[in-house]
């Protein structure tokens, strides 16, 4: 799999390591109690279709990334830097 | 009618006309008592003891497909019951107990072979780790044997003692372990379980359940609405996007593992090695081709395929092992998806959903624990109570903080 970075072009998911899905940047509030942490470290939407997950280019630029890809077919839709998905809120 | 040699011999001069289909192709009934969504081993082992232990004999098995087309026919059919915690190894002793007496019970060969496995040794912590472990085993009766480097060396002469990263330097071998043909399995417990009664209605897709009042009361296919009292999922990999029918998230992804074999060659191995170091297993089928593997690709996948990478992987593993596979040339690999659980250790279970059950999570274990599956499945669904060695299975383990964590890599599904 080849995943297009939005800064280095496509470069080979062997330079990434993989974390899973996207929704873990929406760290619940640390008042939120222990259902949600429960909630969030342990279950997944795990879908058989378009999956938003998080790669770590950790052989390159040690940046995190949210990568579009299907599940089914690994066809890779598009990459952000996790830090632009963070801060604009849209994760 | 049952098999023997006898038969055998008897068809063999009768120009084998006596053959017939194995089990029915009914059509589904409006309703069962109970109904197993998936025609894996899980799910066909779960309705032959439901008939057999429990006297339920109006129940359906729905698959997909066609029968032994999924996981089951994707393993690399090793068996064993060498676990550590309490929580899993008496569970995979008993079902090794049932490999022991299978083909006896369902009269059909599985080709349970004994071959015995081997767990490689590189260091003295990994041996003291190693060593806790066959006590472990042995506490459960499912014997354990510690190997020294010439003990090893005598048995399987032909591995990379010296690697200077991963030198050998012994194995614990559980000599009860082997292999069993996992096509077999799934064949003889659709026979031992159509000829009880139950229905096995093959090519018919669970695509919705009914949930009325937080209670299921059955379930749409694609043959139809089936009314069930009880329904079971056992559909391991594709866990996630079944019980999301259900308005349930689990605490498991679905990733992606190969395995390979080469062409068929002479005997050479004689049981079971696994190199867990090197991310890299390898057995002989009774064809003669060597089966091996390694470790999950790594990411989320529903594809039954893999990448070129992790085959590079396990094919550096393998010549790190075993110098000599170099010379041999791969044949086929293929892909399955494993339900990895966020602990490593599998799910059986009521659901929140009055009347709806889960047996799901194998990770890569699935085959080797498809009769004690079965039986404690079955159990559960017939009593609504765990079985004695199963009681450690339970979904709300993770919000509770019981995990089984069985090999100590935490809350992270891609590293089990």
């Amino acid at each position: 799999m080849l995943i297009p970075h939005p800064l280095l072009g496509l470069r080979d998911a062997q330079e990434f390591t993989y974390l899973g899905d996207a929704a873990l940047l929406n760290r619940p509030d640390p008042a939120a109690g222990e259902a949600a942490f429960a909630d969030y470290v342990y279950l997944r939407d795990n879908p058989a279709s378009v999956h938003r997950e998080l790669w770590f280019h950790e052989q390159g630029d040690r940046s995190w990334l949210v990568v579009t890809r299907n599940t089914l077919t690994h066809e890779i839709l598009g990459a952000e830097l996790a830090r632009d998905v963070k801060l604009g809120g849209t994760a | 009618m049952g098999f023997s040699g006898f038969r055998v011999i008897k068809e063999a001069l009768t120009g084998h006309r006596g053959w017939g289909p194995l089990w029915r192709d009914p059509a589904p009934r409006a309703q069962y008592d109970i109904v197993i969504v998936g025609g894996g081993g899980h799910g066909l082992a779960t309705a032959y003891f439901l008939a057999k232990l429990y006297g339920r004999h109006r129940v359906a098995v729905l698959e997909k497909g066609w029968l032994g087309g999924g996981n089951i026919g994707r393993n690399t059919t090793i068996i064993r019951s060498n676990y550590l915690l309490p929580g899993n190894q008496p569970f995979y002793e008993l079902s090794m107990q049932h490999w022991e007496r299978q083909e006896q019970d369902l009269n059909f060969n599985s080709m349970v072979s004994q071959r015995g496995i081997i767990n490689l040794i590189h260091s003295d912590a990994q041996r003291d780790s190693f060593r806790r472990r066959g006590n472990s085993m042995m506490l459960t009766g499912a014997g354990a044997r510690l190997l020294d480097r010439d003990a090893l060396r005598q048995m399987v002469p032909f591995l990379n003692y010296d690697n200077a990263r991963f030198p050998i330097k012994g194995g614990l071998m559980q000599t009860r372990a082997g292999t069993a043909r996992h096509d077999g399995v799934a064949w003889g417990y659709a026979r031992a379980a159509d000829r009880m009664g139950v229905d096995i209605i093959q090519n018919c897709e669970v695509t919705g359940f009914r949930i009325e009042g937080g209670q299921v009361r059955g379930v749409e296919t694609s043959r139809g609405y089936i009314g069930a009292g009880k329904v079971g999922v056992a559909v391991a990999g594709s866990s996630g996007r079944v019980m999301a029918m259900a308005g349930l998230r689990l605490p498991i992804e679905s990733h992606v593992l190969q395995a390979f074999v080469t062409e068929g060659l002479k005997p050479v191995i004689p049981g079971v090695i696994t190199f867990g170091a090197g991310h890299f297993y390898i057995s002989q089928s009774d064809k003669g081709g060597l089966v091996f593997g390694g470790d999950i690709d790594g990411y989320n996948s529903y594809a039954q395929r893999g990448n070129l990478p992790v085959v590079e992987d396990v094919a550096e593993g393998g010549m790190a092992l075993m110098p000599m596979i170099g010379r041999a040339r791969l044949l086929r690999s293929w892909g399955g998806l494993m339900d990895m659980s966020m602990d490593g250790s599998p799910i059986i279970d009521r659901t929140p959903v009055e009347g709806l059950y889960f047996n799901g999570g194998w990770c890569y274990g699935g085959f080797k624990a498809t009769p004690a599956s079965g039986h404690v499945f079955a159990h559960l669904l017939a009593t609504d109570t765990p079985h004695d060695t199963a009681t450690a299975f339970r979904l709300d383990r993770f919000a509770r903080g019981h995990l089984i964590d069985e090999r100590g890599a935490g809350a992270q599904p891609n590293l089990h």
